[in-house]
Formats: C-alpha cells, sequence, structure tokens
C-alpha cells in the first residue's frame, strides 16, 4: 500500500502511452483530469493486488468512445457515482476499490479520478497488460468473466445496464451506445471479487508505468538518450527494432475503429531498412524489410527519438524521427486462448504469433 | 511601392527596405532595447537615412516582434480575464487554468466559470446557453475584469453560441470590453484552445501599445501612407485591426520569419534552413515555401497551448560561443557565448576569450576585426575546434531531415561565417549577403492566410462538397485579413478520420494563403 503523488501520475499517464501501444487514448487529458483531482481531494492510496480482500467488489473505471472527441468534450467526473450507483444496486454489494481496465494514456488515468474522488483505493493491476481495441479483449474474458452486469452513462445523466450472452455482444451493444452518448461515454464493467482480480488481471501494470515514466521524464540524467533507451528496454523485456523516419501515414475508419498503416524509413544503425506498422487503434502487426517483426498481443510501440516519450497514433506525423520497440505482452495472452481472443488471426492477419524474443533473435542473425 | 520590414529579436532589432521587385535596398541591424520601442525608432531611423529613399513611397510596414511572448513570459502588463466555458455539465473534471503556474493565475484574477453550453461532435447542442446564469456571473465579475474569454465545447464544429454570448457579453458589460472567442484561436483541443484563447484576453493591452507604438514611430520618420502589418507565427501577416484581436497570433513569428526569409532569398521552396546566431543555431524545415510545423503542443511562458509553432532544433553553436581546452585534451564549443558583447570580447577584436569567430578567421575563412590577433591561437587546436563544430552542424542538420537523400541547405544568420564550407548529407549550402537580416527580410515577404477547420460526416456531405466547404470558409478568412482575392492558394488540407464515431467522421483542416491586397 502506498499513496500516489502528482510526480507519480504524470510518470504513469508517460508510461500507460508506452504500453497502449499507439492507442488507448491520449495521455494528456487523463493526466490532468487525475492530477486536478488529486489536487483537489488528496492523494490516491494504491494497493497490491493481493491487499484486496478476497470476496470483496471491485470494478475497472473507464471509457469508451473516439479518444479525439474526448480532447473536447471529457467527463465532468461525477458520471462513475452513477454508474458505480447502478452497478452496486444491480449486485446489492458496495464498490470497494477500483483500477484501470487497460494501460492508455486515458484509461489509466481515470480510475486515479474515480479513486480521489470518492476515496476507493486504487488496485495496482489491470486486465490487458496493454491497451486493446475492444471490450471483450480482456485477460477476466479467459477466465470466464463476463464484462456484465456492466453500466455505461454520459455527462447528462442518462445511464443504462446492461446484460449480455457474451462479451462481444456487449462490445457490440455498448459501442453503438457510445456513439449515441456523443461518441464518448464512461463504463463501470468486469465486477469481479478480491480473488478473481488476484488469479485473472494482469499484476503490477500501475507500478510499471510508473518506472517507465521515471526513465522517460529523467532522459537528461542519462549520460546520453541512448542509455535511457537501454535502462527502458531492460526494464519492460523490450526490443528496439528499428531508428527510423515516419515516410508515409494512411488513415481510415471503418466499423466504428480507426484503421491505419505507417511507413518507415530506416535511419542510423537501421539504414537502408524499411518497416511498416498497421493498426487498429493499437498498434497490430510491425514488418521489417517486408518480414512480420512484431504481432499483437506484443506490445509495438513508438518513442521519439530525442525524448523517448510515446507517440499514440494520433499524433503521429510525416517525417518524425522514432524508436520501434518490441515489448512482450503479459505470459497470460501467451496461451491458445489468448492468441485467439487477440492474436494476428484475430486482426486478419494469416500468420501465426510467435513471441517477440524469438522474432528479434531471428532479424538479428539475418543481420 | 516599397516596402519596410522590422524584426524585434531578442539581442538585435533588425530593419530591411524592398522596392517594387522586392530586392532589398538597404539593411540595417540596430541593438534590442529594454524598452523595445527605442530599438524600433532607431532601426526604422537609420535604414531611412542609409537608403535616403522618401518615406512617401513605403506603402507597407511590416513588424515581427517578440513583445507579446515577453509579457507572458515575464508576465508584465498582462489583462485581468474572466474566463467563460460553455460545457456545463460536461468538462468540469479539469478546470479552467489546470496546472497553469500560479503567479500568471494571479496575474489574469484566475476568475472562471463553467457554465451550461457546448455542442457534441456532430455539431448539435450539448446543452442550451442559460442567459440569466451568463447575467449574474457577469455581473459578479464586473469592476473586476479588463476583458473576457469564451470557449466553448466543440466550437471548432458550431460557434454560433460562443458568437452569441459574445454579444451578450457586451450587452452586460459595454460595448468596449475585448472578447476572445476559442474558434477563431485555436483548433480541437479544448483545454489547449481554451489556454491560447484566455492567453490572447490577457494580451489586449499589450498588443494596443505594440500597435500604436509601431504606427507614431513610423509617423514620427514620415512614413504616413503604409498599411500596418503584424507578423503571425505561421509566415504570414495580419492587419494590426486583426492583430488587436487575435494578439496571440504573434507569438513565435521570429524563426517563423527568418526561415522565409532565407527561403526567399535562395529562391527556394524546400530546404533545411540554419540560421547560426551569436549564441545558438536554429535549424528550420522549408516545406513548400513554409516553416515545417512542430507537431508537439507548445508551451509559452509555461502554459501549455496548441499554436501553430515552426518546427526548430537549436543547439548552442553560434559565432560568439566560446571554444575551449580540457584538461585531457578534447575541444569543446558552447553552450555559453559571448553573445552580443563578442565586438569587445573576441580575439580578434582585442579581447581575451577564443570564440567559434576567431577559430574561423584563424583557418582563413572569414575577414573579421583585426586578423592578426588570430596569431596566438594555436593551428591544430583551431583545426581541432572545427572538426567539433562540423559535428555538432552535421549531427544537428541530420535530426531534422526528412529523407537520407541529400538536401539543400540555406544558411543565414550573423554567425553564419563559423560554418564549414561542405557539411556531409548537404548537396549544397546557399548563402547570401543579405543572409544576416533574413529575419526581417522574412517580415516583408510575409502574406495572408486564411484557415477553417471542422468535423464532416462524409456519407451526410459528400467529401468533395466539405473540402469545398472548408476552402471557401478558409478563403473568407484571408479575404478578411487583407489578402488580394485572385492571389489565394490552398497550401494544406489536413483529413483525420474520427475513431468510434459513425458516418465516415473526418476532421478537415485547409489552410490557404495570398498576396496582400
Amino acid at each position: 500500500m502506498r499513496k500516489l503523488s502528482v510526480n507519480s501520475i504524470k510518470n504513469i499517464a508517460i508510461g500507460a502511452a508506452l504500453l497502449g501501444a499507439g492507442g488507448g487514448g491520449n495521455p494528456y487529458i487523463g493526466e490532468l483530469m487525475a492530477v486536478s483531482a488529486t489536487r483537489k481531494y488528496g492523494e490516491v492510496t494504491l494497493l497490491n493486488v493481493d491487499e484486496v480482500e478476497s470476496e470483496a467488489l471491485v470494478v475497472p473505471a473507464s471509457m469508451m468512445g473516439a479518444p479525439s472527441v474526448q480532447l473536447e468534450k471529457f467527463p465532468n467526473g461525477q458520471e462513475f457515482y452513477k454508474a458505480f450507483d447502478l452497478l452496486e444496486k444491480r449486485l446489492n454489494k458496495k464498490i470497494a476499490a477500483t483500477f484501470p481496465i487497460e494501460a492508455g494514456g486515458v484509461n489509466s488515468m481515470i480510475p486515479i479520478m474515480v479513486a480521489a474522488k470518492t476515496g476507493l483505493p486504487l488496485v495496482d493491476v489491470d486486465s490487458m497488460g496493454r491497451a486493446l481495441p475492444e471490450l471483450q479483449m480482456s485477460t477476466f474474458t479467459l477466465y470466464g468473466h463476463t464484462a456484465t452486469p456492466m453500466a455505461i452513462v454520459d455527462e447528462k445523466g442518462n445511464g443504462a445496464l446492461l446484460e449480455t450472452i457474451d462479451n462481444v455482444w456487449t462490445e457490440k451493444i455498448a459501442r453503438s451506445i457510445a456513439v449515441d452518448m456523443g461518441a464518448t461515454a464512461t463504463v463501470a464493467s468486469y465486477p469481479l471479487t478480491g480473488k478473481d482480480l488476484l488469479e485473472s488481471g494482469v499484476k503490477g501494470v500501475i507500478t510499471l508505468c510508473e518506472k517507465i515514466g521515471e526513465i522517460i521524464t529523467n532522459v537528461n540524467s542519462y549520460s546520453t538518450v541512448a542509455q535511457a533507451l537501454v535502462a527502458l528496454l531492460d526494464l519492460t523485456n523490450g526490443f528496439c527494432f528499428m531508428e527510423a523516419k515516419i515516410v508515409d501515414i494512411k488513415h481510415t475508419t471503418k466499423d466504428g475503429f480507426n484503421f491505419g498503416k505507417v511507413e518507415l524509413e530506416g535511419l542510423g544503425n537501421s539504414r537502408n531498412k524499411n518497416g511498416e506498422v498497421e493498426f487498429q487503434n493499437e498498434n497490430i502487426i510491425f514488418k521489417l524489410n517486408g518480414e512480420v517483426a512484431i504481432t499483437a498481443p506484443d506490445i509495438i510501440t513508438f518513442l521519439d527519438i530525442e525524448s523517448l516519450n510515446p507517440i499514440t497514433n494520433e499524433e503521429l506525423k510525416y517525417g518524425k524521427r522514432i524508436y520501434v520497440l518490441g515489448v512482450p505482452c503479459s505470459d497470460k495472452w501467451r496461451t491458445p486462448a489468448g492468441i485467439k481472443l487477440v492474436g494476428p488471426r484475430y486482426f486478419h492477419y494469416d500468420v501465426d504469433y510467435q513471441p517477440v524474443e524469438d522474432l528479434f533473435k531471428k532479424v538479428k542473425e539475418l543481420n | 511601392m516599397k516596402r519596410l520590414g522590422i524584426d524585434v529579436g531578442g539581442t538585435n532589432t533588425d530593419a530591411v527596405l524592398l522596392d517594387e521587385q522586392s530586392r532589398v535596398i538597404a539593411s540595417v541591424k540596430t541593438h534590442t532595447t529594454v524598452d523595445i520601442q527605442t530599438g524600433i525608432n532607431n532601426a526604422i531611423n537609420d535604414v531611412l537615412k542609409k537608403s535616403k529613399v522618401d518615406p512617401k513611397t513605403i506603402k507597407q510596414a511590416m513588424l515581427g516582434t517578440t513583445q507579446c511572448t515577453n509579457a507572458i513570459v515575464e508576465r508584465k502588463g498582462l489583462a485581468k480575464v474572466g474566463v467563460i466555458r460553455l460545457g456545463y455539465p460536461a468538462t468540469t473534471s479539469v478546470e479552467p487554468y489546470a496546472e497553469w503556474p500560479i503567479d500568471i493565475v494571479n496575474e489574469l484574477s484566475g476568475k472562471f466559470k463553467i457554465v451550461k453550453g457546448g455542442y457534441e461532435f456532430d455539431g448539435q447542442e450539448l446543452t442550451q446557453l442559460d442567459f440569466e446564469e451568463l447575467k449574474e456571473t457577469l455581473l459578479s465579475w464586473k469592476g473586476h475584469i479588463e476583458s473576457i474569454a469564451i470557449i466553448g465545447v466543440f466550437s471548432a464544429i458550431n460557434n454560433e453560441q460562443e458568437e452569441k454570448v459574445a454579444i451578450f457579453v457586451k450587452k452586460v458589460l459595454g460595448n468596449k470590453i475585448p472578447i476572445s472567442l476559442s474558434a477563431k484561436v485555436g483548433s480541437l483541443g479544448l483545454i489547449t484552445r481554451e489556454n491560447a484563447t484566455i492567453l490572447n484576453s490577457a494580451l489586449f493591452n499589450v498588443i494596443h501599445k505594440v500597435s500604436t507604438g509601431f504606427t507614431k514611430a513610423l509617423e514620427k520618420q514620415a512614413i504616413t501612407d503604409a498599411a500596418i502589418f503584424l507578423c503571425q507565427n505561421d509566415g504570414t501577416l495580419m492587419s494590426t485591426k486583426y492583430a488587436e484581436k487575435y494578439p496571440i497570433l504573434t507569438i513565435g513569428s521570429g524563426p517563423t520569419n527568418s526561415i522565409r526569409g532565407a527561403a526567399y532569398l535562395a529562391k527556394k521552396k524546400n530546404a533545411l534552413v540554419l540560421d547560426i546566431g551569436g549564441t545558438t543555431s536554429d535549424i528550420g524545415v522549408l516545406s513548400n515555401g513554409f516553416p515545417r510545423e512542430s507537431s508537439i503542443a507548445e508551451t509559452v511562458g509555461g502554459v501549455k497551448t496548441n499554436f501553430r509553432m515552426p518546427d526548430i532544433l537549436s543547439i548552442g553553436l553560434g559565432g560568439g560561443s566560446i571554444v575551449r581546452q580540457q584538461a585531457d585534451g578534447t575541444v569543446t564549443v558552447g553552450p555559453d557565448s559571448v553573445g552580443y558583447k563578442i565586438e569587445e570580447k573576441a580575439i580578434v577584436f582585442g579581447g581575451n576569450i577564443i570564440t567559434t569567430t576567431d577559430i574561423a578567421v584563424k583557418l582563413g575563412m572569414v575577414e573579421v576585426g583585426n586578423v592578426n590577433l588570430v596569431d596566438k591561437i594555436d593551428i591544430k587546436f583551431a583545426q581541432q575546434a572545427f572538426i567539433v563544430i562540423q559535428d555538432m552542424l552535421t549531427d544537428a542538420l541530420d535530426k531534422m531531415k526528412t529523407s537520407s537523400q541529400q538536401v539543400e541547405l540555406i544558411l543565414v544568420g550573423g554567425g553564419a561565417i563559423i560554418a564549414p564550407k561542405q557539411i556531409s548529407g548537404i548537396s549544397n549550402i546557399w548563402r547570401s549577403n543579405y543572409g544576416s537580416v533574413a529575419n526581417a527580410i522574412g517580415a516583408t515577404i510575409a502574406q495572408v492566410s486564411g484557415e477553417f477547420e471542422k468535423i464532416y460526416q462524409y456519407d451526410i456531405i459528400k467529401r468533395a462538397q466539405a473540402l469545398e466547404d472548408s476552402k471557401s470558409k478558409a478563403i473568407k478568412q484571408a479575404l478578411e485579413a487583407g489578402a488580394e482575392d485572385k492571389s489565394i492558394k490552398v497550401v494544406e488540407i489536413e483529413e483525420i478520420p474520427l475513431a468510434y464515431a459513425p458516418n465516415d467522421t473526418t476532421r478537415v483542416k485547409v489552410k490557404v494563403v495570398g498576396e496582400i491586397k
């Protein structure tokens, strides 16, 4: 158990953007919400997941919708009272703690704001260890937990309680409600017991985000940026696949998602190489010289070459110089069921998932 | 018809006069004065004397100035602002002034209210305006504030409410109160747009002083027939009337002018621009005749905004940078500099500090001051220093390149003499006799622009129609800013699809520029 200072929150936001794999929303507005609430209501208490009572009711607080809309119309911070209230009445039990559904710029910060306002403790856990585009893509699904009963609420005071037959249906119905609520909505889903959370969540994600953020914030304290990058790779067990410049970006919107492709040209040690990344909100597949080099659920993320700040896909710009990182995903995803839920084939790529560390070795051998 | 351009920088205030064919008639460099105004007067006086042109033949006068930036950074002369955000019940989780430095909040009085209003992403009303609530708020501020900032949720999509509230504010607080509307100041992103709008409202007194001061300085030199413009940070101009409404747009015009001036001198549309000053070297990218914009949010005086700033890489290397031999025998250059004191401190001027300029003289690259004085500098030391300078520039230029292909470089600035004749990765280096006043030239040749941004649903409004709509609105804005109708050209169309939203929803941004009327 420990308290989260404003500086901790700022670091967590940066780290979450890195694990967000290009998606997860813009960390700026999320950070402002969490920091504002902390300044007003005091520091949040962070619990380790094994500190939560086994029968306690724990619920992740999150936002669903278009990240670009959230930059303009963000919540008033009261929506969660209604969402939690709907769930508590339905389950006839009080919520004892909250936690992030995913590590992403916005959804890592929302529960901190909620914890600050409600006084509930925050748990150092999430259900992805990264950000992912669809609601059913949660380690909780792998353990047979349902997202419902789930409350979805807007800032005007509208709310709905969903009961569905499975988590794919929840995604489908919730998505269309979110659009009607103004393309962004507040969600309380996956009600669990402390015992279930301990078993099915990805532990220690908030602390990991904070440590990542600390390195990036203090990049100037390393003798070179390359040294800071080494520290970052050590911490995340990640690999730097490429130093590159963005030479083309294509965006399309289809079925309520942002699809896109980024083309890269090698720089420095990666000179004469080319790369491409395709994304559905989050980065899904990275090819180096035409060969698959990283796929979901491993994390493909871009860092600014100067500051090591992670770059979300809305911020991609022609000419930007980046590092392409591959970070291993949680072991929970590296199972047949996990790969089926979030592996490359789910995203319609005709390739088998191979762990990022194996693919990196292959890339090294080729050179 | 002649044109006069002034650029007020941190160290120097420069002036240039251009003739009908935009050729340089005369240029001067003077020191920037603490009050700014004296420096501007001096520069105008000097350039007129040097050129001997009849002041009456000057028909346009342009000013690029740091005064608004200085006012924000030094928290001086800022107005007390009342901030009205239209968005309740949304957005209250982050209030206006969140994470601003406390001293500037106090300076601006920190008064704000989040009232009912705002729009959804598709332009439907989020909440109806409540004029009773507005009236009560405004009356409570009466006498405590000097200007108003109005920021509506999704006003980039629909600015009707902001306009309505502005009319109402004048009704309650009187016609004279200056008002900033966020839809005119920034693009999507409520907080950064709000920050820019608040700063804009805080600058009304400052900009009034700047524009009347410039007008008076011109009158004093009998330049009475000139249309007067101020430079924006995107390389275009605005009339003083427009600038008095949007002073925030003058922030960061200096580096932009330098890049544009360099482009003009070299007659290039795509190149890297290296501006070597006394203390720093600034590298910018010229893309289709305009500076490439930075993709990260810019901070002004500790406040995060979404200004269109040029993407500039600065390194601590200038004509006055100090060159030293370290204990281990290596040679270092900068980052400290003798700055404007170069004419007393550098070796060639009889001083006792070795600067990069002395190295250039020692190696026979240039003749400045008393060349005999560099005899005391060891040639090996000079050669080592030259390699350091070369490496610093090569590295920095490489960082700004957008392709591994060789690119052209335009070299400007007072410290340009220290640069090597060849740099790896650079195909060609352009220099000009007027390179040291490139920024003032940039001010003089600036164009006028218009910009429009909106979210469209392409299956409701066809793409072609949406683009046409945006273009015509951008052109209308350029005309209002003083552009000549026939010269207006579209320079940028940006389309960003919005995730999750239905109906092929896309954010469209169009920018046009034209010559001054």
